[in-house]
């Protein structure tokens, strides 16, 4: 079953085109990588699936339903409001700089959306929270504020964060980039987990290994569109796409 | 000498209560300026082009012209326009006239202050399905607000001391008050207690307002 799918997906800045006719699907419980080079628009088809950013034409499906259809710029087709907020709601997000709340401790980073969002009492959003924190190995950090924390546990309260909202895709903006390399394993550590459980996830990633290792399929974009896909092994030792070729040597 | 501070004490109760007016007017004027500003700022930065521009036309009048000419236009002038604008109350009129000013500094202090959050804390509440009301009432608002304390506790020190302007409608705040002293017993002695008495209350507030800044930073 198709998890988030689009269907020509454009969008320009100006007259900057970006993202140009990006067709795409998961299904539930793959795991897809995204890779490419800086300015491929990898974090701009991302920011188009959650809304981050209005896409300028195209069409988005979220659990094989209709969610958003735009032409030139103009909504054709919006799912009403609560449908909207509801599908919304499926994806979870991770930033490359975490953007926690600094102003919140950890446990109220994590039960923040559900309480104002969910409108999940207190108490059960804080049971909730102390569970997935566990689950980020976590737990002794939740009375903590963001600023007291490593980067690499903070893109883990991110992800904590993010996973309360029982979202059933999980998108990933190169979460380990802004990492000191030490730190780049425990984060990859907490996805790898999240990817055994089943958890359906899109991650934009320079990660190669962690691409090989997890990733069901790996997306190669460039200049706005995708160039190639395929499973990890074949497309990093036999690519098709002599830029993809030039990619994969260019970090390698 | 002697006779010099006998004098002076003995003008000490009515400086004292005219201070009180001085605190009344400042206190009130800060305050609703505060609510008045919330809106201007939210206003200065909607995506609505009419409310914004409003917003922005609002501060740009009110910081372009001096306060002393506002006052008058709210004592003097609205009366003469619009008779049922009559102010009897020489207080009320001033703290109309401050709470206007004032508002418009502090519209652009709570502008810069939310402007000043990075945009990841919208984008991350937006992801999270916070609506904009609640993104700026439990993320933007209490961030912008501990960056707003130290630049808003500034104006109000300062408008403590621009209060003394209302002398000139004969508001008995501290400034009137000395002045009735100095030209009824031919005294300038008067000044000197006067002003410290302003020196004592602003670093009253400042020593107030500093330990405030540090307790609101516990989180970075
Ligand atoms: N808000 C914006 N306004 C104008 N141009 C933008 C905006 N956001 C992105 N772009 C441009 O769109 C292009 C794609 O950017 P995007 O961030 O999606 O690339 P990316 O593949 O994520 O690159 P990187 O690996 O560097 O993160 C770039 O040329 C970028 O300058
Ligand atoms: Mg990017």
């Amino acid at each position: 079953m198709s998890v988030i799918r689009t269907e020509k997906l454009c969008k320009s800045f100006g007259t900057l085109e970006v993202l140009r006719d990006v067709d795409f699907n998961v299904e539930k419980g793959e795991v897809v990588c995204i890779i490419g080079p800086s300015g491929a628009g990898k974090s701009t088809f991302l920011r188009s699936l959650n809304q981050l950013e209005t896409i300028t034409s195209g069409k988005i499906f979220v659990d094989g339903e209709l969610f958003l259809h735009r032409e030139k710029n103009a909504t054709v087709h919006d799912s009403d409001p609560a449908k909207h907020k509801s599908l919304l709601l499926e994806m979870g997000m991770v930033f490359q700089s975490f953007n926690l709340f600094p102003h919140k401790t950890v446990l109220e980073n994590v039960t923040l959306a559900p309480i104002a969002v969910k409108q999940m009492p207190k108490e059960k959003a804080e049971e909730l929270g102390r569970g997935i924190l566990a689950k980020v190995g976590l737990s002794e950090k939740a009375d903590v504020y963001p600023s007291k924390l490593s980067g690499g546990q903070q893109q883990r309260v991110a992800i904590a964060r993010a996973l309360a909202m029982e979202p059933k895709i999980m998108l990933f903006d190169e979460p380990t980039s802004a990492l000191d390399p030490e730190l780049v394993g425990e984060v990859l550590g907490v996805m790898k987990d999240l990817a055994k459980s089943g958890m359906t996830m899109l991650v934009v990633t320079h990660e190669m290994g962690f691409a090989r290792e997890a990733a069901n399929r790996v997306v190669f974009m460039s200049d706005g569109y995708i160039a190639e896909e395929g499973l990890p092994e074949r497309l990093f030792t036999a690519p098709q796409n002599p830029r993809t070729q030039q990619f994969l040597n260019s970090i390698l | 000498m002697e006779d010099a501070l006998i004098k002076i004490v003995g003008w000490l109760p009515m400086l004292i209560k005219a201070t009180g007016v001085t605190l009344a007017l400042t206190a009130a004027s800060v305050s609703t300026a505060l609510v008045l500003a919330v809106f201007l700022a939210l206003g200065k930065i909607s995506k609505d082009k009419i409310i914004s521009a409003v917003c922005s036309g609002y501060v740009f009048f009110f910081r372009g012209t001096p306060l002393l000419m506002q006052l008058f236009f709210v004592y003097y002038t609205l009366p003469n326009i619009f008779p049922f604008m009559t102010i009897n109350s020489r207080f009320l009129a001033a703290w109309i006239a401050f709470s206007l000013n004032i508002a418009a500094y502090l519209a652009e202090i709570i502008r810069a202050a939310i402007q000043s959050i990075h945009k990841g804390q919208f984008e991350a509440a937006k992801a999270l399905g916070l609506t904009y009301g609640q993104t700026m009432r439990l993320i933007i608002i209490p961030q912008a607000y501990r960056r707003m304390i130290p630049p808003v506790c500034n104006e109000f020190v300062m408008v403590l001391k621009d209060t003394s302007l209302v002398s000139i409608i004969a508001l008995t705040d501290l400034t009137f008050q000395t002045r009735m002293i100095a030209s009824n017993k031919a005294s300038s002695l008067v000044y000197i207690p006067a002003m410290l008495i302003y020196l004592i209350i602003t670093a009253f507030f400042t020593a107030i307002f500093n330990r405030l800044e540090k307790r609101l930073s516990i989180y970075e």
